[in-house]
């Protein structure tokens, strides 16, 4: 016997984040899963997917090979009209294709992000985070955070471990946050994919010809051994370089607006010289901030049993993975930001399963050296503005702050 | 603690090396999994159940 309601009366998601509460999840989407960690709501297209929300049931789900990311599948739900109107457009890559095919794709682009290459780029992303903070004390007071530390420092390490030229990073930036907002239209996303796609596709081309000693130069040679097409590369590149700046771009301003309403937690990262509890509060930071609020979108390839509910195969799932970093099953007290929490890693901020984020280690990194440079060389930073003047990215499928105007 | 891996479902997120380092390492190419030891020092229990706990790919696997 079920006790979901039925399709008709499924609300309507997104949901808003209450008024004030900027760093918890909608109380809306509590109420719906309150006793159950699944239930149904209607998206944009009217169609009803489930969407999930427990620590527990999202694990199950994610690493079941029966749950497809295949996005053209018949009733896949789709983020907006844009990503469901370019769906043809976009080639099969590691965001839609399942094992052993993923398997395949995933294998070429995660040589640039093992745990060792990514420790031996400490020291560059420590001078880049210096000399971005050198030039914004020079500048004038108040600045934007975002503009002058969260941004560019993730975006000029992706570029240049992409080597992407930087100097393009407005043209991409700017295509890349309109294609990941909550409303896109058909024509939009077709000219900011378009847009982006074109140029990737030139970028591979030319490394093919002049392979230099970057990430993009090795998946282009991939393309001359016959391995992946042009189109296939591209796609690889695009997802690297929109991943790999806004989520961490995102994480950089957020976590600095939490931090500055909770100084004792602050303070703890500053004045901390043990990597391992830096390493622990980034991990606390990835839990409590829900940069990726969107859901994650997946398809039943059969039916599925799962908490006393059946998803139908065909039936679509949103895995909405901050929800699950609230799950008082797994994280005692989870709203508290608690920078010392012990199981903090078990977030799924990153996600779960095959799909896990490519690029988490090397965020984990760009995290643990940007939050304590910050903090330890402006001990003194302080908002600009009343904390109720702050503009979330509400209708974004990446979460954070459009500015973040401090002092010093 | 006997603990074996299976690298065809690794998908090289990292996970396991940042845990217990002792243990597990990563092909230089593609990140994939690769075993340092099968039967780790009782002081590195711990960190190796951790480290199975938090693979995404369910790659790990311990017998004690």
């Amino acid at each position: 016997m079920s006790d979901v309601l039925p399709e008709a009366e499924a609300p309507e998601w997104p949901m808003p984040r209450a008024a004030g509460c900027p760093f918890d999840p909608p109380p809306a989407l509590r109420a719906l899963t309150d006793d159950k960690p699944l239930a149904r709501v209607r998206i944009w297209d009217g169609s009803t997917p489930w969407i999930v929300t427990g620590h527990a049931a999202q694990r199950t789900l994610l690493g079941d090979p029966r749950v497809s990311v295949d996005e053209r599948l018949p009733g896949f739900p789709h983020w907006h009209e844009g990503m469901a109107a370019a769906v043809e457009y976009r080639p099969r890559s590691v965001f839609n294709s399942d094992a052993p095919e993923h398997t395949r794709y995933r294998r070429i682009m995660t040589g640039p992000f093992t745990l060792k290459r990514v420790e031996a780029l400490r020291p560059t992303i420590q001078k880049i985070t210096d000399d971005l903070i050198d030039r914004m004390l020079a500048g004038p007071k108040p600045a934007d955070l975002v503009e002058a530390l969260a941004l560019p420092l993730p975006t000029l390490m992706i570029s240049e471990l992409l080597g992407v030229p930087y100097e393009d990073h407005d043209f991409f930036q700017e295509n890349a946050a309109r294609g990941i907002a909550h409303n896109v239209s058909a024509e939009e996303s077709m000219r900011t994919f378009g847009a982006l796609n074109g140029y990737l596709v030139q970028l591979v081309e030319k490394k093919a010809a002049e392979p230099a000693d970057d990430a993009l130069s090795d998946i282009a040679a991939r393309v001359n051994a016959g391995d992946i097409t042009v189109a296939e590369a591209a796609m690889m590149g695009l997802g690297l370089l929109i991943a790999g700046h806004e989520t961490s771009a995102n994480m950089i301003g957020l976590a600095t607006a939490a931090l500055l309403e909770h100084p004792e937690q602050l303070a703890l990262l500053r004045d901390t010289d043990d990597p391992k509890v830096v390493a622990g509060a980034v991990e606390e930071l990835l839990r409590y901030l829900g940069i990726i609020h969107g859901g994650q979108r997946r398809i039943a390839k059969e039916d599925i049993e799962i908490a006393g509910e059946t998803i139908r195969a065909g039936e679509g799932i949103i895995i909405e993975l901050f929800s699950a970093n609230r799950d008082a099953d797994v994280f005692p007290e989870p709203d508290v930001m608690d920078l010392r929490r012990a199981n903090a890693r078990h977030h799924n901020a990153f996600g779960f399963g095959i799909h896990q984020c490519v690029g988490q280690q090397l965020a984990r990194v760009e995290l643990q050296i940007v939050y304590c440079t910050l903090f330890r060389r402006v001990p003194t930073l302080a908002l600009a503005v009343e904390r109720d003047e702050i503009q979330f990215k509400h209708d974004r499928l990446a979460y954070g702050v459009y500015t973040l105007p401090v002092t010093w | 603690m006997k603990v074996t891996v299976e690298q065809d479902k690794c998908v090289a997120a990292g996970q396991c090396v940042a845990t217990a380092p002792d243990v597990f390492d990563q092909r230089d190419e593609d990140g994939v999994v690769v075993l340092l030891t099968e039967e780790p020092a009782a002081d590195l229990a711990d960190d190796v159940r951790y480290a199975a706990a938090v693979c995404p790919a369910l790659a790990i696997h311990i017998e004690d």
